[in-house]
Formats: C-alpha cells, structure tokens, sequence
C-alpha cells in the first residue's frame, strides 16, 4: 500500500521516506527494480512493486538483486536495487566491478543504514562504499528530497555512466513527511549492445577501464563543486558554520536557527573548493555526519580546519539534544539542561508472537541447552537467545550459522566433544546464504544438526514471500523450492532429512535427540507457518482449569506471550521439602489455540474453549 | 506559529502507529506540515512502541525534542510512565489502565510498577486516566481501543475534534460501513471519558 500510487501530479501528500523514493523512482521510468528484505528499506521495494509498467522483484539476496538490475542497466534501462545497509556488504563484490564497466542505463543503489540501530546487527556507514567504489553519494534528508533524489540520481547516472548511490537513513526512510509527486516519464527502449571490452570484465579489459574510471572521479568532482543538489542555507549568526548531509540538516536547523548551514545533497566526491569558500564566511567550521569522520577527515587531508568527532559522538543519530549538547559550549553556552531521567522501569524485549512455531524449536533447545552449542542466525528466532530460552550461542550475518557451526565442529577439542553442535536458520535466510554453508556442511562432513526453520515467509520484516512459499512479490502462485529435496541434492542423506510439526513437542525433541546423537550432518524442517501471513489457521483459544492446575509452570517454560503467570504459592511436599509452585494463565483474546502448551501439561489442566468463544477470529 | 507535538506510545500490535497515522492524516487535511516519525524495525514483536508527530506552520526534525511533547497518548500504563519525562512541565498525559505485563515481568524477573497512574500524577503532569478496553467491551467489539484512545486525545488538538471523528468514521464508510457507526460511538465515548477523568 502506497497513498502515492494513484496520486496525480502536483499532489502534495504525507509520505514516508521509503514511498518517495519508490515513486521518484516510478517517475524516473525506472524498468526494473530489485531488492532482498531489510529495515529499514523493505518498503521502497513493496511500493515499487505496486506500480504499472516495471518490474520488481525480492531477489534471494541482495547479490542477485544487485545483478538482476546490472543486466537491465547494462540493456539500456533505467534500473533500481535497494536494500539495508549489510546488504551492500553482500551486493559488493557485483557492484564493485560494474562501477568499472560503468552502466548504460541509469543503474542506482538505494542504500538504507540503521542509524542508531533499531533493527541490526551492527551501524556501518554506506558513504564508504562511495569511497571505496569510485560511486557518487547523493543523500536526501526528508522525503520530499528523496523522491526528487532518485530522479536526480538517475540523470547523473546516464550523465556520468556510474552507478550512484542514494543513501538514506531510518530517520528518512521511516519518517513520513509532505512530498508533492510528479509525472512519469517513459522507460527507455532496452537493446543490449555486445561490447566485450567493456561488458566483459577480464584483466585486460578491466586495465583499460582503470583510467576511464579516474578520468570520471575528476569529472564528479567538479561537478560536486557546481550542483544544486548542494546548498548553503544562511544564517545570521556566522560564529559557526556546519558542513552536513541527510536528515542531520533537519536537527541542525532545528537547534541552531541562525546558523550558516553547507548541507551536501551530493555528499562524495566533497566539493572541497565550495567548503573551503564556505569556511571563509563564518567563524569555526563543524562537520555534523553520521555516522564516521569522512567529511571531516577529506576536509582535514585538504588542510581545512574543522571540528568534528573531537566533540560529537561516533554512533548514534546525531538528534538536536546530542548537537546542543556537543556544540553549545563552543559558543560559550551552557551545555542544555540534561532530559529528565525516565522513570525505572521493567524491560520490555520484543519477543516471539502467540503461537509462533520457534517458539516449539527454542523451548525444546532450552532444555537440551548443557548437551549442545547453537550457532543462530538473522531473524525472528534471533531472539531464541532473550528470555526465557537462552538458546542462541551466536548471530553473526546471513546464514552464518551455516559456516559457524562448521568452523565449531571443526575445531572443537575435548572440552565441548560431547556436545553436538546445531545451527538454527529461516527459511527466507537458507534461501539467502545459507545453503551454501550447508553444502560445506555435506561436503567436508562437518558434524552439525541444522534446524531448518521454514515459516512461509520472510518473517521480521513484515511477511514478504519467497522462492520457497510458493508465492510471488504480489502474491499471486510461483514455483516453489522443496526444502526437503533441496538439501538432499546438497549432500544431506536423504534418511538424515526430517520434517516435523513443531507443535507436536515429543516429535520435536525425540527427532532432536536421535539425531544429536548420530554423527554426519542432518537437516530438521520445521513446517508452520508463521503466525501474523493468511497460511496460518486460528482455532478456538484454550484456557486453564483452575481447579486442576497444579503450579507445575511447565507452560510457562514455553515463552509463549498468551500464557503467564496467575499466581505464585510455596508448597510442602510430602517429604518436607518446599517447593515453590507457579500457576498460569492464558490470555484468551491473543491464544491462536495452536495446542503446542497442551503438550506439556501432564494434569490436562489447559483445555479448549467449549463452546465456541465469541467467533472464530479472523 | 508554534509546533504541535504528540508523542503516542504503547507497545507492538496494539495500533500505535495505526492511530498516529490518523491523527497525522487529519492534521494534513487542516493544512498543517506534518512530520512523523517511529522505530519500527523490531516493535511488532511486542516490543515498546512510540510514535513521534510533530505538526506546525513548517516542522524541521521529525523528532520531538526532550521534554518537549504537549500531549502523551498512552496505550498502556507502564508505556506511560516510560516516557512521562518527554512531556512537558505543563503537558498532557492522557493513559489507558491497561496493564500489560512482558514475559520478563510475570515470570519474576522484574515486577510491575504498583501504581503507574499515581506515579504519572505524582510528576505533576495534568494526566487523564482512563479504562479503554472497558468502554471497548461495552460496545462489544476490543478492537475499538483505537478509536477510543483517538476520541480521548480529541480535546487536546488545535484543530476541532469533529474534524477527527469525520474522519476516522468516513474512512470506516468507506472500507467497512457496518464499523461506522459504532466507531462513532467508540470515539465519543474515549471522549466523555476522558473529560470525565480529568
């Protein structure tokens, strides 16, 4: 869903950072669009996807994504690839050499970071890749600024024949602000041409491209010096000047109103000359960037006094409260008054949904925890290593639990021999990396149990389909990979190959078990699918027979959120000894009645709601 | 012309960013720059939610600055006093009783504060408490909090609290008409019961 999509031109309406950018790119006459799910840039691709006249696609991974548009740019249209900052870690080894052919059609890169690192496993700044790839940077502040961005991006693309990144943040992506959209301009007309020299990347051709690829970082350069995208927007006060790019303007001119402010829309390559005037205007020059010194390091090289990260953080976003309070003692300023403490309280961790299948994977891991180490992976079931399972040894990268759990096999000694090693991985992350590592697995005889956790979709990220749910973008049906065949053909022994219902829990653990204890590789395929897509089927919701409760908290063990605890007691047993006893409760409205707690109540005390509550939900 | 900021908070899955949606769309609609601002990434998974709306002749950062929120729209009253230090001296904190305990709570490990609404009072704040799943239950139908959490807030806009009722209820005629009537109601009941609370 995009408000944008049916919008007219000249529309002025709220949008977030992420639907900007998919309509600036609609606009565009972009032909194809790619992209893997990640936060926080899932929905450019969503957005797009809903749009005539394209096509868009989920790749499997952010490599393939990024390949996919390279052979439609290398065809002569104009192509979108987008993706969460790690996913460039992925794209990179494609992009790093098209950015040496250079690109036909317009071929940009949308790059989202998580800033201040809401949904990620680490806070790496995407400007490198500019850097590093001889690849220009544009980067928009609000969505008005990335919608026209993306446009923009694509006629420095075809201007300059390199791909361009546009690199947003969280604080663009999921802000949604006021944009005015404007009107599509036609695709171009795809021809691939042979031109081996170029489009065939081996050492000799590559070596001629080298200089051509200098030749156009000279030409960018200068152009940074003259593009609109780069504004300075004046103040009166003129004791200091910030130097700035992205939604980092906004919170500057928020807390400096006055202030002189150099905010680089086309942030790489610098426009040094245009700083170095600037710089000359106003008294002490301060680069605000999130989140590494780049700015303030080629300023520095280039002999232009700045400050910079001597006084503001290194991580984080850099939000009006942390600019005052870095800044404001420059000018001579009492440092703002430090915000009111919040009150102490309780955490409160995402956790795994009512019904959610790995809650079956993790309470079974949980009480096999002595016996094995659990290399973990990206997703939901990352937080099989929270409370109350503390059933994840690592998380790393996408489908590292794979080459993880290998590299522990490998060179374990006889401190963890008798532990079985396990790697724990989604679906839509098998797909992505992982089965790579599994044929390393196979191939090298690695001694590890993978817990092949298929839910039907591509679940943190909001449930998008997959090469192995059978569904496509929109989704209507699509071939659909068979998991179990699939790691046969990698080398698994076809008997060593499970299949299992996570909510019946003794199959679960007895499957577990049995095969912990075999050696060679083996693969369990848990098949439920996640509980918030349309495959999964609600029943009527179970409750707790108070009378027959006996405090056991065996349900309570199993994490579901639907079930807690009603009340605590200290009982004596026969023998004298106390034991602390805890009664549980479930909480009808959000129960799905998946029965999995039911496995585990010996006094038969949790029973399904008869007759039928309300309605049969949804 | 000043800056409206409203900061709504609650936890993953109860409508947080559905009900700030709406609220920002009937801010555009009265003309205003709008800017809207969560941290989405993990929150569904039943995780602290809040969500930032700043409206005004022209906003700049989409993120109210600390302290500086007029009204706090609380889903749940933990979520409440979670973030009762980024309302203002002389703010608003408008609270549904609700508790909703983690599993991290009622497995022992941290407990529940004993009085959340005493405490959001105790911080001299002007707070409205009130049971939104009890007028919800009355209606017949729990998934009106949100409306009734948006009819409570209706008081505290500069723009007219009809211009919110039409619509919430003009968006239900028009996806699901048999909703619309008694989404009014909900709406005007979250209202009177709020007034009622002061």
């Amino acid at each position: 869903m995009t408000a944008a999509l049916n919008a007219p031109a000249g529309t002025s309406l709220l949008l977030s950072g992420n639907e900007a950018i998919a309509r600036g790119a609609w606009e565009a006459g972009v032909k194809v669009a790619t992209s893997y799910p990640g936060t926080p840039a899932t929905e450019i691709l969503e957005a797009i996807g809903l749009y005539p006249g394209l096509h868009a696609q989920f790749s499997v991974n952010e490599k393939v994504a990024m390949e996919v548009a390279i052979g439609a740019a290398m065809s002569g249209v104009r192509a979108l690839c987008s993706m969460k900052h790690v996913g460039m870690n992925v794209a990179a080894d494609a992009f790093m050499t098209y950015t040496l052919t250079g690109t036909k059609g317009g071929l940009v890169i949308v790059v989202a970071d998580d800033v201040g690192l809401s949904s990620s496993q680490n806070e790496q700044d995407s400007r490198y890749w500019g850097r590093f790839g001889h690849m220009p940077v544009l980067e928009p502040a609000d969505s008005q600024e990335a919608l026209a961005m993306v446009k923009e991006a694509f006629e420095i693309s075809e201007r300059f024949l390199t791909p361009v990144i546009l690199r947003a943040t969280t604080r663009v992506c999921h802000v949604k602000a006021m944009a005015t959209v404007g009107e599509r301009q036609a695709p171009a007309k795809a021809e691939f041409v042979p031109e081996p020299q170029r489009w065939v990347m081996v050492p000799g051709n590559a070596k001629n491209r080298l200089p051509l690829m200098a030749a156009r970082d000279k030409d960018l350069r200068a152009f940074a010096e003259e593009t609109a995208l780069t504004v300075v927007d004046e103040g009166n006060d003129r004791r200091i000047g910030f130097v700035t790019s992205g939604p980092v303007a906004m919170s500057l001119r928020e807390t400096f109103p006055e202030a002189p402010i150099l905010k680089l829309g086309f942030s790489h390559p610098l426009p040094v000359e245009r700083i170095k005037a600037f710089a000359a205007t106003v008294g002490a020059l301060v680069v605000a960037e999130e989140t590494e010194p780049l700015i303030e390091n080629e300023l520095k090289a280039a002999g232009v006094p700045v400050r910079g990260k001597d006084i503001l953080p290194l991580f984080g976003e850099l939000l009006p409260h942390v600019l005052a309070a870095a800044v404001r003692p420059l000018l001579g300023l009492p440092a703002p008054a430090a915000p009111a403490a919040p009150a102490k309280l309780f955490p409160r961790p995402p956790t795994l949904c009512p019904a959610c299948p790995h809650l079956a994977v993790y309470h079974t891991l949980a009480r096999l925890r002595k016996k094995v180490l659990i290399a973990g992976d990206i997703g939901c079931y990352t937080l099989g290593a929270g409370h109350p399972w503390g059933a994840l040894d690592t998380c790393v990268s996408m489908g590292a639990s794979m080459g993880v759990a290998l590299g522990m096999d490998k060179a374990r000694d006889a401190e963890d021999r008798d532990k079985a090693v396990l790697a724990v991985i989604g679906d839509s992350t098998f797909l992505h990396m992982g089965m790579q590592g599994l044929m390393d697995i196979t191939y090298t005889g690695g001694n590890v149990t993978v817990l092949l956790m298929d839910n039907s979709t591509t679940g943190m990220t909001g449930g998008q389909n997959h090469p192995a749910n059978g569904r496509d973008l929109l989704g209507n049906p699509a071939p659909k990979v068979d998991f179990a065949k699939l790691v046969t053909a990698l080398g698994v022994p076809p008997e060593r190959v499970h299949t299992v219902d996570p909510y019946q829990l003794p199959v679960l653990d007895r499957t577990l078990r049995q095969e912990i204890a075999t050696p060679g590789p083996s693969v369990i395929i848990t098949n439920r699918p996640c509980t918030l897509i349309d495959a999964f089927e609600r029943h009527k919701p179970f409750h707790t027979d108070e009378d027959a409760c006996t405090g056991c908290g065996k349900c309570i063990d199993i994490g579901c959120p639907a079930i807690s605890v009603s009340r605590r007691e200290t009982a004596v047993r026969k023998n004298g000894k106390e034991v602390e006893l805890t009664f549980a409760r479930i909480d009808t409205a959000i129960c799905t009645g998946c029965g999995m707690c039911v496995n585990v109540c010996a006094s038969e005390a949790i029973v399904r709601d008869e007759p039928a509550a309300k309605e049969e939900a949804r | 012309m000043s800056i409206t900021n409203i900061l709504v908070a609650g936890t993953g899955g109860q409508g947080v960013m559905t009900a700030t949606e709406i609220l920002a769309l009937t801010a555009v609609a009265e003309g205003f720059d709008v800017k809207k601002t969560e941290v989405a990434g993990m929150a569904q998974r039943g995780g602290v939610v809040n969500s930032h709306l700043r409206f005004g002749e022209k906003v700049l950062s989409p993120v109210i600055p600390a302290g500086e929120a007029d009204v706090l729209l609380a889903f749940e009253a933990a979520e409440a006093l979670r973030w009762q230090h980024e309302v203002k001296p002389d703010g608003v904190i408008l609270v549904n009783t609700l508790k909703l305990a983690p599993p991290v709570v009622s497995s022992g490990l941290f407990s529940y504060p004993d009085d959340p609404v005493a405490a959001l009072r105790a911080t001299g704040r002007k707070v409205y408490a009130f049971d939104a799943g009890e007028i919800a239950r009355e209606l017949g139908e729990i998934k009106l909090i949100n409306t009734i959490m948006l009819g409570a807030i209706s008081d505290h806009l500069p723009f007219p609290a009809a211009e919110l009722k039409e619509r919430i209820v003009a968006s239900f005629r028009a996806r699901k008409p048999a909703l619309a009537d008694v989404n009014a109601r909900a709406f005007d009941a979250g209202q009177a019961k709020a007034r009622a609370a002061a």
